[in-house]
């Protein structure tokens, strides 16, 4: 799609006008005209604005004009002897921030969590920002000396010289984001590896990844979490049982590899044949030629399920409650059960809250994306 | 089909390893201490039982329970790992060694005994399941509840309960039952049922998420017993009697009126019994592989039976669950210790 060259200068403007591809995003005054344009139109607006003020009112009384802002206990947030229910019980949030971003993680050891989670932004922030320089080099510092790096100041172990903090002690946005990121990092590589095997000409490494991925694929995570944290236990002997978060950092991992594995496959298969063959006639090896020349292309193509499988994976993070590991949204459930903070309101508060905290975080990553695909759609069409 | 035994007869065949290997030569007892910790099965999250504070740290009447062991092992009643589990985990827990002591409200039951690998030590609450009405209603007893509608979790023994008992006096009730204990509180407060029944320990805590907790009552009638104890894993003699005895030491700490309070002033005692128990004669710590000081150290750290009771379910705290069966007997409830002699 590109403009018409040398528009003829006896042409009327308004033809002109015409050959140009249509403007992409509608004035605003033009943008409202058209939601009244035929009474059709202005009944559907009419419709449609009522069932906004009717679903977004109850919102926003109980996010903000109901709510309770102050207080310390769960006297704060009853409705008092006039009965009926008050909005939203902050204070019940502020007062317990900490539990939800650490868990149970010592309050005179959080500033390990914390600089991980710098370290963590740092690193994401360089290898994401388009202009940073040596992207490489934080792509591939994000997927080695990160983790070790995170892995020491969050655990502690023994020759760190810091006070060890076992996992059962970790909890809330800190092991959401652990798992997460942990599940992404493997699971990319991982998946890359099992697309490629899917598709190798060598019938042991196909067989073996396929039924890796199918067997992945045709299980509900949640099984595979029972089985992480329930069924192996059975079969090791004592003691040599890893940690529980491992196990389920693992077991999600894995899950999220089968599933990202196909996403790529996709793209893969979506790559003209010429281009195998055009790097196979420049001599270039199996490994050269797919991370040269096929990779590049195939992983620009499926940023979208990319994307999708990751945040996914994301929210799958909560599921992880029911093998007794504390995310985000386990910690929040606990705490509404507790005596000092029991309300009418204090449940949906929490969820009010969790619900804040994922949208943000996957939106920023849907858009991080959807910018991403237009700079690498700006850039293929520059070629 | 085929597989079933195959696949039961591998996990027996771990499990019985595991009860031979390394544990059976090293007691649990002697296993905690060498670990320097006790490792304590718990509840994710039971108002009054155990739920974690604002700090995140763990409290409530089972989590005080843990401490006490920890008490009498350590001194110290910090030296606990707390490993939250499902209904559904803490069996498994228990049988492949990952916890030492399950103390998770689990009610006791002849196959808890007897299939899941599991024995019960001793009583720590006993809860029942019961009635809670609004009071303006004006009804005094469950016998008044002919025809009425009665809010019950779906799939639980509560609703088999509530059928029992309404047979068994020839009365009518509309049941309205939902999926999730949530859900079942929500709807009887928005009225859309006369009764909510539910174990009493859990009316209790669901009666603070209502809109007017003050406006509700609990009913006298108790129809179910479900007597909650710790557990400890099968074959383990010594373990089991220091779990078990620390229980009966918090019942008859508050029987001898031993008090966080006094319980130095009751060391310098001179009655017999005041003496035996608080290690000053005799030697009945270390029979059980404890220090002789080990109430001592229970009372100093989380106080008698009486004292935990209070502090996390009774009238110190927001439940305020009467006493009830869990008084003492000769207070008119069950609680009551062998001597400690």
């Amino acid at each position: 799609m590109t403009t018409t060259p040398s528009t003829p200068a006896n042409q009327p403007p308004a033809h002109g006008a015409l050959a140009r591809p249509p403007q992409q995003a509608p004035g605003l005054i033009q943008g409202l005209r058209s939601l009244v344009a035929t009474p059709l139109n202005a009944l559907l607006t009419v419709l449609a604005l009522a069932i906004a003020w009717f679903l977004l009112r109850p919102a926003i009384e109980f996010l903000f004009i109901d709510a309770v802002w102050s207080g310390h206990d769960r006297a704060a947030c009853l409705a008092g002897e006039a009965g009926g229910e008050t909005g939203a019980c902050w204070p019940y949030i502020a007062r317990r921030l900490g539990y939800f971003i650490y868990g149970q993680y010592p309050e005179a050891q959080r500033w390990r969590p914390n600089a991980a989670m710098a370290l963590c932004a740092l690193n994401i922030g360089w290898a994401l920002w388009p202009r940073a320089p040596f992207r490489g080099a934080a792509l591939f510092s994000f997927v080695l000396p990160f983790p070790v790096i995170a892995w020491i100041l969050l655990y502690g172990p023994g020759f760190s010289g810091l006070v060890a903090v076992p996992s059962n002690l970790w909890g809330g946005v800190l092991v959401t984001l652990v798992i997460s990121i942990v599940g992404i990092v493997v699971s990319l590589p991982l998946g890359v590896l099992l697309a490629l095997g899917r598709r190798s000409q060598m019938p042991v490494v196909c067989a073996a990844s396929t039924v890796f991925i199918e067997v992945m694929r045709g299980v509900p995570l949640l099984a595979v979490l029972f089985m992480a944290n329930r069924m192996l236990p059975l079969f090791l002997p004592p003691g040599v049982l890893p940690d529980p978060l491992v196990r389920v950092m693992v077991g999600v991992s894995l899950f999220a590899a089968a599933g990202m594995a196909e996403v790529i496959r996709g793209g893969l298969q979506a790559l003209p044949k010429g281009q195998y063959e055009a790097a196979a006639a420049l001599g270039l090896g199996y490994w050269q030629m797919m991370f040269t020349v096929i990779l590049p292309q195939a992983l620009t193509l499926v940023i979208p399920g990319i994307v999708n499988t990751f945040i996914s994976l994301f929210k799958d993070t909560t599921l992880v409650t029911v093998v007794g590991i504390f995310d985000l949204l386990t910690t929040i459930d606990v705490s509404s059960r507790d005596p000092a903070w029991a309300t009418p309101v204090t449940a949906s508060t929490g969820y009010a809250f969790a619900a804040i905290f994922y949208f943000i975080c996957c939106y920023a990553m849907s858009r991080y994306s959807a910018a991403m695909e237009r700079r690498l759609a700006a850039a293929g069409s520059r070629s | 089909m085929k597989r079933a035994p195959v696949l039961m007869a591998m996990t027996c065949g771990v499990i019985a390893a595991a009860a031979n290997g390394a544990p059976a030569s090293a007691g649990v007892l002697d296993q905690v201490k060498q670990r320097g910790e006790l490792i304590c099965g718990s509840n994710p999250g039971l108002a009054g039982f155990g739920v974690p504070d604002d700090k995140g740290k763990w409290t409530g009447f089972d989590v005080d329970y843990c401490r006490a062991i920890s008490a009498a092992i350590f001194g110290d009643p910090d030296k606990v790992k707390y490993v939250p589990l499902t209904a559904k985990d803490r069996f498994t827990a228990l049988q492949t060694g990952e916890i030492d002591v399950l103390v998770r409200n689990t009610t006791w039951t002849m196959t808890g005994d007897t299939a899941v690998g599991a024995s019960f030590t001793s009583i720590n609450f006993y809860d029942q399941q019961a009635f809670m009405v609004r009071a303006r209603l004006g009804v005094k007893s469950a016998l008044e509840l002919n025809g009425a509608e009665i809010c019950v979790q779906r799939g639980t023994t509560n609703e088999l309960n509530l059928a029992d008992f309404f047979r068994a006096h020839k009365m009518d009730y509309k049941p309205v039952a939902f999926g999730s204990a949530a859900e079942t509180v929500r709807a009887y407060d928005a009225h859309r049922c006369d009764v909510f029944t539910s174990d009493s320990s859990a009316l209790y805590a669901e009666r603070l998420r209502m809109t007017n907790p003050a406006e509700n009552i609990v009913l006298p009638e108790r129809i179910s017993r479900e007597p909650f104890a710790a557990a400890v894993r099968k074959g383990d003699g010594q373990w089991f009697d220091v779990v078990r005895w620390v229980g009966f030491g918090l019942v008859a700490a508050e029987e001898a009126g031993i008090t966080k309070a006094n319980v130095e002033e009751k060391r310098a005692s001179d009655n017999p019994e005041l003496r035996r128990m608080l290690g000053v004669d005799g030697k009945l710590g270390s029979g059980i592989g404890l220090p002789n000081e080990w109430l001592v150290n229970i009372v100093r750290a989380v106080g008698n039976y009486g004292e935990i009771y209070e502090r996390n379910l009774g009238e110190n705290s927001r439940l305020k669950i009467p006493r009830g069966q869990n008084n003492l007997w000769n207070k008119g409830g069950l609680m009551y210790a062998p001597p400690i002699r």
